[in-house]
């Protein structure tokens, strides 16, 4: 059985990880690209965040270089793809891998950084609050809730309508006289903020940034995405854009309580990058499975009808 | 008020695929023409309405709208003077946003795209009153997502969308031919009134013949990438679909002789 304190501490992950799944929302399902600069941004945050605390910069400043690295790595990922043509995934890959050694020199040539003896935002606040125990909730819940709100304000400017237009249909917004590339490039760059502001949340929450941190994550941030949204599309068809934003943040916390309930229960630390996988594959596959139950069904129940023997 | 000069382009230069698809083009279009298009498969008129709009780079030539040379602006800059309506309604509109936000979107052509709110109230009370026009009913549907309308709807919003902002010159190309005979109708008959706008130029690719000589003020007909006929007036009046034929032997499938 789960301990209270160990689904507070998965509360508290999965909302700092639901900024991260915001971001891969905005790349994967506003922008219709799946871009696997996270892997390395989430890292490049945590390093920055990390590096500037430990030599004295305000934990909350700090974020903003995180957010601002992780935008620059993002911009990179989409010009590669826009100016040199080479394709999103690889583009992703590339940036990834050379974040690598970016990070590492980031954190001065170590593979880790901790942040024992340096303030963070966490600590700050739980200074602050001294009879309070919940302090983390309460930072990571406070974080996550501007940014959705922030987010959804600027999805519904007119700068949000084009973007969001951009992953729809490239040739209507060029029609409407609007730079598509340049939409590509502040989506990704945005995407990829958010991702490593909440790398940079997070090496404040654990108190150290590591290089392997970001390995397989942005599987972790698809996760999120697709249980959020599957479960609120269980109550109603369509989603209005804010409760989609909150659907992505509640995928976030489930999938780390489900983890932390799956260790709790005898799993193998090790296993959880092959049951992310597992989790995503399902649930990238309810689309085809669906339809070949209906297929299936149909068959064996009636006989196909003319539109289906045309097919 | 548009000339367009020497336009070329071949594809795949050099190359066993070598196609030139458009060879040293010269038209001119007046102020208020509404001009039809006419052409057998691979002729060259979306070619044309490509390179006019920026969608593909010209070889060679030049482009000037009301006397601006547009040739090297990028297709996005070009869509400031130019509409366009596609022939698959998929392309015209953003299937996920709403019928407001995609005019919203339209409306806001030219102008800066910053932290504003996406719409306001004015903007959809303008929107609710110009989308009764269309007689379609989608003034009662704005919320709506676009995914939810019928081609025909779409393709009658995209046009709409394509002269919300005034054009200098609006390109149809094949705009109806996906859709059923009275959508299509319909939405002709909304091209038609749009159309009548007098400081604008109408350029409309048709695969029906008929079509092509009962709408607009001037017919060309593009043969191997050039324009082989151009007609105006009254030799234009006397032309039936079946001397166009006899005239220019046109032998193609796709082009309906009714
Ligand atoms: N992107 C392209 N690459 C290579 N060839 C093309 C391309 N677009 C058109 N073509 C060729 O150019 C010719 C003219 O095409 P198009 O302008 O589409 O004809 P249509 O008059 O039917 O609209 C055709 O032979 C077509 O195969
Ligand atoms: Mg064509």
């Amino acid at each position: 059985m789960m301990s209270f304190s160990a689904v507070i501490g998965s509360v508290e992950l999965g909302l700092i990880y639901a900024i991260l799944a915001l971001g891969v929302f905005l790349s994967y399902r506003t922008l219709n690209t799946a871009d696997l600069t996270v892997d390395g941004s989430v890292v490049t945050g945590a390093a920055v965040s990390a590096m500037l605390c430990s030599i004295g910069v305000h934990p909350l400043a700090s974020l903003l270089v995180a957010f601002a690295a992780g935008a620059c790595a993002g911009a990179i990922t989409s010009l590669l793809n826009i100016k040199l043509k080479i394709e999103p995934l690889l583009s992703g890959i590339l940036v990834m891998l050379g974040l690598y050694s970016i990070n590492m020199h980031i954190m001065g040539n170590r593979a880790n950084l901790a942040l024992l003896k340096s303030p963070t935002l966490y600590k700050i606040v739980e200074s602050a609050l001294p009879g309070f125990d919940h302090s983390a909730l309460l930072v990571s819940g406070l974080f996550l809730a501007i940014i959705v709100i922030g987010f959804y304000l600027f999805l519904n400017t007119r700068l949000g309508y084009c973007l969001r237009a951009t992953g729809d249909n490239e040739y209507m917004v060029r029609a409407s006289g609007i730079n598509s590339n340049a939409m590509k490039i502040l989506g990704l760059a945005m995407a990829n903020g958010f991702v490593g502001l909440a790398g940079g949340l997070l090496a404040q929450y654990q108190s150290y940034a590591e290089i392997g941190m970001g390995t397989g994550i942005v599987v972790i941030g698809l996760a999120s995405v697709i249980i959020g949204e599957t479960i609120f599309e269980f109550f109603a068809k369509s989603i209005p854009l804010l409760l989609r934003l909150v659907a992505v943040c509640v995928g976030s916390v489930l999938y780390r309580l489900a983890i932390a309930f799956a260790i709790s229960a005898g799993m193998p630390a090790n296993d959880m990058k092959l049951i992310s996988a597992l989790i995503v594959t399902v649930a990238l596959s309810v689309g085809p499975l669906k339809a070949w139950g209906r297929q299936l069904l149909g068959s064996a129940f009636s006989k196909p009808s003319g539109k289906e023997a045309r097919q | 008020m548009i000339r367009i000069q020497h336009l070329s382009k071949t594809f795949n230069p050099g190359t066993i695929n070598e196609k030139p698809a458009l060879q040293d083009i010269d038209l001119e279009l007046n102020r208020g023409d509404f001009v039809t298009v006419i052409g057998g498969n691979g002729a060259g008129k979306s070619t044309l309405m490509n390179c006019i709009s920026g969608v593909i780079p010209a070889d060679c030539g030049t482009i000037l709208l009301d006397g601006k040379d547009i040739t090297r602006l990028p297709e996005h800059k070009r869509s400031l003077y130019i509409g366009r309506v596609f022939q698959d309604p998929l392309k015209g509109t953003a299937f996920d946003m709403t019928i407001e936000q995609n005019l919203a979107i339209a409306f806001a052509k030219g102008k800066s795209h910053g932290f504003q709110p996406g719409i306001s109230k004015k903007e959809r009370e303008l929107f609710r009153e110009k989308l009764a026009l269309l007689d379609m009913g989608l003034e009662d549907r704005m919320t709506q997502k676009v995914s939810l309308l019928s081609g025909g709807q779409r393709q009658a919003l995209t046009l709409f969308m394509a002269i919300l902002v005034k054009p200098v010159l609006l390109l149809l190309d094949e705009h109806t031919a996906a859709l059923d005979p009275a959508t299509a109708k319909k939405v002709l008959e909304l091209t038609d009134l749009f159309a009548e706008s007098p400081d604008m130029c109408t350029l409309m690719i048709t695969h029906n013949m008929s079509d092509a000589l009962s709408h607009g003020n001037r017919t060309i007909l593009m043969n191997d990438g050039r324009i082989a006929m151009d007609i105006c007036g009254e030799e234009r009046d006397a032309m039936t679909v079946e001397s166009l034929i006899e005239a220019f032997d046109i032998k193609n499938d796709r082009m309906l002789l009714k």
